[in-house]
């Protein structure tokens, strides 16, 4: 059974009017998941960005290739090297923000099929010999119902792996960057894969402080992998 | 044997498994399948066919505040701050039931959300869910309430209402007109005896008034009243009136992000889209402006509204402007219609003119407003005569706010997402402002004593019949100044803007009939 006509807009819930043109008609281009006014509202990153984490340059970044952030994770020893590159899709603008909580904490899980084609899209640009999504603690994930990360996999129709599994904690969007980095890794590895010599691409929705893609990024880098990340979101 | 102890280990349960035994049914919140018990012994809700509900036992000593908090309503597990071992021991003795969150017609072509009632497939969602390990419908209508999926279970109270009564409670100075008295008794009648009734009173006739005495019976014969409005303004505004006109009962007002949502309340007042909170809950309904948006639009607030009432009950309707079916079921004698044809202050309602503006939109694009508008904003500015000007739409208004603004400064315009909104009425109100631009939002519930409107594009399809004899009634409401002109600019007449006039003589002449104005 197919349970979406979509003759309204998935967010914002308006009757979409359809457009009509001899390309739509002939080939049946896909339909539309938003109304122009909502499609609208997304900012996709573009243009100059900061090599290691994708944020959009500004001022922050004087001379370097690189932002401030990163400068600071790369010149410390025990971070040095764990994450080779992130790379985000969208800005975190007031629109993302409404629509990330409504798609997260709601629990409106269908919303995910609106970055489908985004996300197949700059996977088939990425190399990497598994794709490993942020897991959720067990406790988490029964509070939501679904992994808000998997789902944006599945939606999108790309296989993934369960490499790593999360012990319970308080929730990330509570505490500082400081606290973020000192409290002790939460991620433990599944230990039937071999990851020596192997690319691992690791999905997450928000890049904020980038702490708890480095603490997924460090277990596996210390089994023999090699790590980038992308996020559908850079903050 | 149930072991309960983990249970108070748990911060919150946020949903239930079912261990099914022969005799009994013990829910098992999900944590507790972690210590050492299989999975595969546990089913979600959906997969109980025959779920077992025990008789209600009358010895048991219930809690009043379980009661009070589950009355008239369906809430998910995590909704309900009493713990599982309580709640269970209610349903053990057949106080409480879990139903599931989602239910298939009879005939198997419709599925049901037990919350909101929503049967529209496109509503529902599919998701792989983490709670049953397997692919889960959930309701995307109501989801703001938290998600109901099909696994999810829902908390009923079976067992008898609360009792309450409060005789001679109404405080009301006032005095009603004889009209208004008899539109009064028969809102009693319906209250006591249930059914339908529908109040056709034009804007301004006093329709609150009316509901004191019968609300009074109600609540002495110790009925639970709900009173939904379609906006919060009035939501709060009416409140006020009924906190001074009923002071010693306990009323709750809801609107979204109201904080009064979890408390019990023998009155309610309430916006049409909180009902969906409510089932089985009242005995009497009575619904505000009935015509207006969202509720005659919105299937799913009709439903719920359906759902929120108890099976014996009576519905009152408000409306100033019913539907064409609804004035045709009335003509028919269809319906139980009580008609007030003019308003408190016995004078006739101003009928609207019509008058030709040519394309409108076009001259608009060119940076001119229709010459004939432009006379008729000049004559106001020349009077010094506080006027709404009505636009179909946000774009074209604020294309002409500027054009507006070179005939006369204190001009300004407002839509329903300004932010300023609330401070451009007031300053409206304080005679601030001489002109005031509007999109839809200002047509119902907006009163100013001394106003012309006038509305451009009368002919648009956002002007129904409904909203243009809403636009029409804003002129006159004073008694000081009971005329007012309201005139319709076109670009062709319509059979709404017919209409729209047709209703109101109609309503004048009624009004003549029956000696009920002056003039």
């Amino acid at each position: 059974m197919k349970f979406f006509q979509n003759d309204t807009c998935l967010y914002c819930d308006q009757i979409m009017e359809q457009e009509f043109t001899w390309e739509s008609l002939l080939l049946g281009t896909e339909k539309k998941l938003l109304c122009r006014k909502c499609q609208s509202k997304f900012e996709l990153i573009e243009g100059e960005t900061c090599l290691k984490c994708g944020r959009v340059r500004n001022d922050h970044f004087e001379t370097n290739e690189i932002c401030l952030d990163c400068l600071k994770w790369e010149t410390d020893e025990k971070w040095k090297g764990v994450l080779e590159k992130n790379i985000s899709l969208f800005v975190y603008n007031n629109f993302m923000a409404e629509l990330i909580a409504k798609y997260k904490y709601r629990g409106d899980y269908c919303l995910a099929k609106i970055f489908s084609s985004y996300i197949r899209e700059a996977t088939r640009k990425l190399e990497y010999d598994y794709i490993v999504p942020i897991p959720l603690s067990k406790e988490r994930l029964y509070e939501r119902g679904f992994n808000q990360v998997e789902a944006l996999l599945i939606e999108a129709n790309i296989k993934y792996d369960s490499i790593l599994f999360r012990e319970h904690s308080e929730k990330q969007s509570k505490k500082s960057r400081e606290e973020r980095i000192r409290q002790e890794n939460v991620f433990k590895l599944n230990e039937c894969f071999n990851l020596k010599g192997k690319h691992v691409l690791l999905v997450d929705d928000i890049y904020t402080t980038g702490a708890t893609l480095r603490k997924a990024a460090k277990i596996l880098y210390t089994s023999g992998a090699s790590v980038s990340s992308l996020t559908l979101i850079r903050s | 044997m149930v072991y309960w102890a983990p249970f108070y280990f748990l911060e919150r349960v946020m949903q239930l498994l079912f261990y099914q035994s022969e005799d009994e049914i013990i829910p098992i919140p999900w944590p507790l399948v972690n210590y050492g018990v299989k999975m595969e012994n546990f089913k979600p809700i959906y997969q109980i066919d025959d779920f077992y509900y025990p008789e209600q036992d009358p010895k048991f000593q219930f809690s009043k505040q379980l009661q009070l908090f589950l009355i008239g309503r369906a809430l998910l597990i995590e909704e309900v701050p009493f713990s599982l071992e309580e709640i269970h021991e209610h349903v053990k003795h057949g106080y409480i039931r879990y139903i599931p969150g989602q239910k298939m017609s009879q005939d198997k072509k419709e599925i049901i959300c037990q919350r909101c009632c929503n049967t529209d497939l496109s509503y529902f969602a599919e998701m792989y869910c983490s709670r049953c390990h397997s692919k889960c419908l959930y309701c995307r209508r109501c989801i703001m309430m938290g998600r109901v999926s099909t696994c999810t279970p829902l908390l009923i109270w079976v067992a008898d209402p609360p009792l309450f009564t409060f005789p001679n409670c109404l405080k009301f100075e006032g005095k009603l007109s004889p009209l208004q008295k008899k539109a009064s008794n028969k809102v009693i009648k319906t209250i006591v005896e249930g059914g339908n009734l529908l109040l056709w009173a034009v804007c301004g006739a006093g329709k609150t008034e009316m509901l004191f005495e019968g609300i009074e019976t109600g609540l002495s014969m110790g009925k639970r009243i709900a009173i939904a409005t379609p906006r919060t303004d009035v939501v709060l505004e009416l409140s006020n009136r009924f906190k001074k006109a009923f002071p010693d009962v306990p009323i709750v007002s809801l609107y979204g992000g109201s904080h009064e949502r979890h408390s019990f309340a023998p009155l309610v007042i309430t916006t049409t889209h909180q009902l969906i909170r409510f089932r089985s809950a009242f005995d009497v309904l009575i619904i505000d402006e009935v015509d207006a948006f969202p509720y005659s639009v919105d299937d799913m607030l009709q439903k719920a509204s359906r759902k929120a009432m108890k099976e014996e009950s009576a519905v009152i309707y408000l409306s100033a402007t019913p539907s064409e079916v609804w004035q045709q079921e009335v003509k028919t004698g269809k319906r139980n219609c009580f008609i007030l044809p003019a308003r408190f202050h016995r004078k006739a309602l101003p009928v609207p003119t019509f008058r030709w503006c040519g394309n409108w939109r076009k001259s608009l694009h060119k940076g001119k407003i229709p010459s004939k508008l432009k006379e008729w904003v000049f004559e106001r500015v020349k009077k010094n005569q506080q006027a709404f000007i009505f636009f179909p739409h946000i774009e074209l208004m604020e294309e002409a706010l500027p054009l507006f603004q070179t005939l006369h400064p204190k001009i300004e315009s407002v839509h329903a997402e300004d932010p300023s909104r609330k401070q451009k009425v007031q300053e409206m109100r304080d005679g601030k402002l001489l002109i005031l631009l509007t999109t839809m939002i200002l047509e119902r519930g907006v009163t100013i004593s001394n106003l012309d409107v006038a509305v451009l594009g009368a002919e648009d399809e956002t002007f129904t019949e409904s909203a243009l004899v809403q636009i029409s009634g804003r002129v006159g409401r004073n008694p000081n100044y009971p005329n007012g002109d309201i005139t319709f600019f076109h670009f062709g007449i319509t059979r709404s803007m017919v209409l729209a006039r047709r209703q109101i003589i109609e309503m004048n002449k009624k009004a003549r009939e029956q000696g009920l104005i002056d003039n």
